[in-house]
């Protein structure tokens, strides 16, 4: 079947077979690495993207279900010159990273959190981050990163 | 993972989807938000040949004041329930259960009546409109019918619904001002309860729905007419399994489950009633 998605702000049409996660579409079909796939059983986060500018998690999706879609991920959140987007500059200042291989969902995660609750208390970041696992456990700092970038 | 293959079609409205399902007989299937669906397929745990997206089928996603009750469209995202002006004055105690469905990504996509027709016991939306004493409205070939909650629930993943049914609407009674609350115990963030309780109390009349207690979600009676008969929340909560099937696995016993909704339903009901 043919779809059209726009991917950081870039429309691409493509003929999918209906089975095809929006996972598999955007690492294989587009060729953009990274959003990750951590567990591929819906628990993990890893593959968070943002469809129409919600998180949701790409390896829970089809792509067919994202035809018309206006998608966005860890390679659409930095400016075209390089400049990082507040949150990849908050996990970075705030140490919000170990390993990285959590990171681009977290960060996709907490922007979403932050555009439905711009001033979240401690506890509001982690209950709206429950849907992301952190392999290396390293969430103080994550959660502290979300915090740093909800205040700047 | 990826799903076995399947053919792939997609519905405009309540009427074609209807139409579409009846022209491919059994092995299709209707794909709401997916979330319970797609990584059943992932697994394969079911295999349906065609899926008839209804995810598309945007006017059956309101919120709307029906006079004595609230009318949820059955392709109503969890976060538009948790999130519903609405709903909170009204049936607070649903728009609060919505909120604790898995984690923000799930509902951002899950639907209230993808969430109900797939009939998971251990889910938290049976239990709590079961409680809510809620009616749904299905739609099919021959028209359409309502179903009250309490007559919904058949077994694991088995509801009233006919192959060729969809659940278009449900329909929740104002909740006028009672008590409520919704206890739900997992181990792990985003879990599915390993048992969960929703309540609600007015006076000495109330509603109590238990989360993951039997093969269907458990509306416990005898809780209620402990209450109405007088008795402690305490008390009534000792009778807080009586109406349940309870089954062990890794995650509890038969006993265990029974403790915990003694435990959550004296809780919720202390609540409620506060
Ligand atoms: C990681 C994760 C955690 C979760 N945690 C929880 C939790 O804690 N509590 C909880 O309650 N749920 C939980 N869920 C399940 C979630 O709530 C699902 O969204 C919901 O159960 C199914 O809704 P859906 O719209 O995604 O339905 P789908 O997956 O699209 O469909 C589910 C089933 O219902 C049928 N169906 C869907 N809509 C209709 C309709 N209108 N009429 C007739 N049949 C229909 C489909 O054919 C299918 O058989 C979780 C899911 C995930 C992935
Ligand atoms: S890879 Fe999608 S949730 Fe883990
Ligand atoms: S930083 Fe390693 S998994 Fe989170």
């Amino acid at each position: 079947m043919e779809i059209t998605v726009t991917i950081n702000g870039k429309s691409h049409t493509a003929d999918v077979e209906p089975r095809t996660l929006l996972v598999q579409f955007i690492r294989e079909q587009v060729g953009l690495t990274g959003t990750n796939i951590g567990c591929d059983t819906s628990s993990c986060g890893a593959c968070s993207v943002h469809v129409d500018g919600e998180a949701a998690k790409s390896c829970t999706l089809l792509a067919v279900q994202a035809d018309g879609c206006s998608i966005t991920t860890i390679e659409g959140m930095a400016a075209a010159d390089g400049t990082l987007h507040p949150m990849q500059q908050a996990f970075m200042e705030n140490h919000g990273l170990q390993c990285g291989y959590c990171t681009p969902g977290m960060v996709m995660a907490a922007t979403s959190l932050l555009a439905e609750n711009p001033n979240p208390t401690e506890e509001e970041v982690r209950i709206g981050l429950e849907g992301n696992l952190c392999r290396c456990t390293g969430y103080h700092n994550i959660v502290q990163s979300v915090l740093a970038c909800a205040k700047s | 993972m990826i799903p076995a293959a399947f053919d792939y079609v997609r519905a405009s409205s309540a009427a074609e989807a209807i139409q579409l399902i009846g022209q491919y007989g059994d092995e299709a299937k209707f794909l709401a938000g997916g979330h319970s669906l797609v990584p059943a397929m992932k697994l394969r745990l079911a295999q349906p040949t065609v899926l008839v997206d209804i995810g598309r089928v945007s006017d059956l996603s309101y919120i709307r004041d029906g006079g004595d009750h609230i009318a949820i469209g059955a392709l109503t995202r969890h976060m538009d329930v948790e999130k519903s002006p609405v709903l909170a004055e009204h049936v607070p105690l649903l728009a609060h259960a919505a909120g604790h469905v898995g984690d923000p990504q799930v509902r951002h996509r899950g639907t209230i009546g993808g969430s109900l027709a797939h009939a998971d016991p251990a889910s938290d939306l049976p239990a709590t409109t079961l409680a809510l004493g809620a009616t749904y409205v299905a739609e099919g070939p021959n028209g359409t019918r309502e179903i009250a909650a309490a007559d919904f629930y058949q077994g694991y993943f088995t509801s009233a619904l006919a192959p060729d049914e969809m659940l278009t609407e449900i329909r929740v009674p104002k909740m006028g001002g009672a008590g409520w609350s919704f206890q739900k115990f997992n181990r792990r963030a985003q879990d599915w309860a390993i048992v969960g309780v929703a309540a609600w109390q007015r006076g000495s009349e109330c509603g109590v729905g238990l989360v993951n207690m039997a093969s269907t979600p458990v509306l416990a009676s005898s809780v209620a007419t402990a209450v109405a008969g007088g008795a402690s929340a305490a008390d009534a909560a000792e009778a807080a399994a009586a109406d349940a099937d309870p089954q062990g696995d890794l995650n509890a016993s038969v006993e265990y489950r029974v403790h915990l909704a003694k435990v959550l339903t004296r809780r919720a009901l202390e609540a409620a009633a506060s």
